[in-house]
């Protein structure tokens, strides 16, 4: 202790009030100035961007003036206009997306097996864990070679890679969003009386919503990127191709604007979903129920 | 209940013997309990940490066969949980955050086959008891912890069951609120009349909540003493007669920890 003598505080006389409202505070919440609002939207901000790259991207093909190797942005958007009005690209882009489609929903399916058989036995979680660990770091574009041996040339090899790009992204995530499930809502399921699938299809998987969606949307990812990777390899097949094979083509043909109005299509597809699709998901699901922050 | 009468009890707790396993050990949590809970009674299961309390609500609820005795709920011996036993727990998130209010009230009644008109009243008719009428549409994560444990009231009450256990429902909340839900869970059995089984640790709580204490002794848990305290309640906490039950109880529950150790 110091040195300092301490004196007790002063005494003092008890006292109670009445409490009123505020006046005089003025509005509680006034609006914002019309361009401090605009900016503080996004999209806005981002569109800004947007134009700004599209700008430098003009003049410096221009400058450059090599339309062999860097066409300039107007003559992209020509080239992707054309390539939208002559019905090649919505028909590439259909057929990508239909394979994409079915190996997705087929990895889902099996996903969706698997886990449960994890999350039913110790056997069953062990099986997962080991093929996890083995399959999920092996890139899909690597078991093309071995596709193509097994299926040839076509779309089931195309779904063969893209199943696996789905399938262990996907059961890594809802076996562990399982686990994860509160012993206390698990407890309060059963009260209810809910066993079996009944339990699983209305506890477990919307309580393991969340960690289900993320693997939702990284086994969308892996299967986009691959199958995308996949066409350019081998692209067509039965004379229908894909995306892929739209950019391959045209650089064999040195059309090097359709390149870049195939790779913005990429692009397009790519942001649709994963920027507008599921953000919608995620926007009625899991933030309406405060599982995740906005 | 028709074959359960005055004199024979709802429930019967017999020599009841709970094991659990941890990663290293075989827990004896209780150790040949007995004691009977008959129709509209309050029974509060009250003890330090370690009595065993809470596994014994847990067996009643189903959820842990015992290795030695048996529970029995109007003559039948208890194998799984079941809506005849609803549970209110002490953790907030007992409610499904994917359901509305409202739709988590009615959500336990659905699924035991009552038609979605009825569950819809009766979820409506108890969110009114707990005085949540105003927030019948709001998701979970909008309330506050005293308005989530109320809900979870509603959704045991709604179902109608023949007990009600609830497991430290009031622990995590702060003294005001929790202070004015057991004023309310007693307004409502004055209401309704249910059976409850509540399991806590402090002992002023279980001496207004309750009609009858159930004093458990830790390591393994053992029946240390029952008690009637139905004639206290809120009004009698100052008067003389609670003081002396509340310090025979502390007393029971302090000499057993000097024991213990």
């Amino acid at each position: 202790m110091n040195a300092m003598t301490r004196s007790p505080p002063p005494a003092r006389p008890e006292a109670e009030f009445t409490v009123t409202a505020p006046v005089g505070l003025g509005d509680v919440a006034k609006p914002l100035p019309f361009i401090e609002k605009i900016f503080e939207n996004a999209a806005v901000r981002r569109g800004l961007i947007l134009i700004g790259l599209a700008l430098v991207w003009e003049i410096y093909g221009r400058w450059l003036d090599s339309p062999l190797t860097f066409p300039t942005f107007l003559d992209t958007m020509t080239a992707l206009k054309e390539g939208i009005a002559s019905g090649v690209i919505p028909k590439r882009m259909a057929v990508t997306l239909e394979t994409l489609i079915i190996g997705y929903a087929i990895g889902l399916v099996i996903a969706a097996l698997l886990t449960t058989v994890a999350v039913t036995s110790r056997v069953g979680t062990d099986l997962l864990s080991t093929f996890t660990a083995m399959f999920n770091p092996l890139p899909a574009i690597a078991l093309l070679p071995l596709a193509l041996l097994w299926f040839g040339l076509g779309r089931p090899s195309l779904v063969f890679v893209i199943v696996h790009s789905v399938l262990w992204a996907v059961a890594l995530n809802m076996h562990s969003g399982f686990l994860s499930v509160s012993e206390t809502q698990r407890m309060a399921g059963r009260t209810f009386g809910l066993k079996g699938l009944r339990f699983v299809l209305g506890i477990l998987i919307p309580a393991a919503f969340p960690a289900i969606l993320a693997g939702l949307k990284i086994g969308w990812a892996f299967a986009w990127r691959t199958l995308i990777a996949a066409e350019l390899v081998f692209g067509v097949s039965s004379g229908q191709g894909g995306l892929g094979w739209y950019i391959f083509e045209n650089r064999n043909t040195l059309d090097t604007a359709a390149v870049f109005a195939g790779l913005l299509s990429v692009m397009a597809v790519g942001l649709l979903v994963e920027a507008v699709i599921f953000r919608i998901i995620e926007a009625r699901t899991v933030r309406r129920w405060g599982m995740q922050r906005g | 209940m028709s074959q359960v009468t005055a004199n024979s009890p709802l429930v019967r707790v017999e020599g009841v013997t709970l094991q659990y396993k941890t990663p290293d050990h075989l827990v004896t949590a209780t150790y040949r309990v007995s004691f009977d809970i008959h129709q509209g009674e309050r029974v509060v299961l009250l003890g330090p940490s370690g009595c065993g309390k809470s596994t014994i609500l847990k067996a009643i609820a189903g959820f842990m066969p015992p290795v030695e005795g048996r529970i029995t709920l109007k003559d039948q011996v208890i194998a799984s949980p079941g809506p005849d036993r609803m549970m209110v727990f002490q953790e907030f998130d007992q409610l499904l955050p994917w359901k509305t209010v409202r739709a988590n009230v009615a959500y336990p009644m659905l699924v035991n086959g009552v038609s979605r008109d009825e569950a819809d009243s009766r979820a409506c008719e108890a969110l009114a008891k707990v005085n949540l009428s105003k927030f019948i549409d709001a998701y979970p994560h909008m309330l506050s912890g005293g308005m989530k444990q109320r809900v979870a009231i509603a959704r045991a009450m709604a179902m109608r069951p023949d007990v009600l256990l609830m497991d430290e429902p009031y622990a995590a909340l702060d003294a005001l609120t929790r202070r004015k839900m057991q004023e309310e869970l007693l307004q409502l059995w004055d209401d309704i009349g249910f059976t409850l089984v509540f399991v806590t640790h402090s002992i002023e709580e279980a001496i207004v909540v309750g009609s009858r204490v159930v004093v458990l002794s830790p390591h393994p848990g053992q029946v240390r003493a029952e008690l009637n305290c139905d004639h206290l309640g809120f009004a009698e906490r100052e008067s003389p007669e609670f003081g002396r039950l509340a310090g025979r109880i502390s007393a029971m529950l302090f000499d057993d920890h000097a024991v213990a150790h």
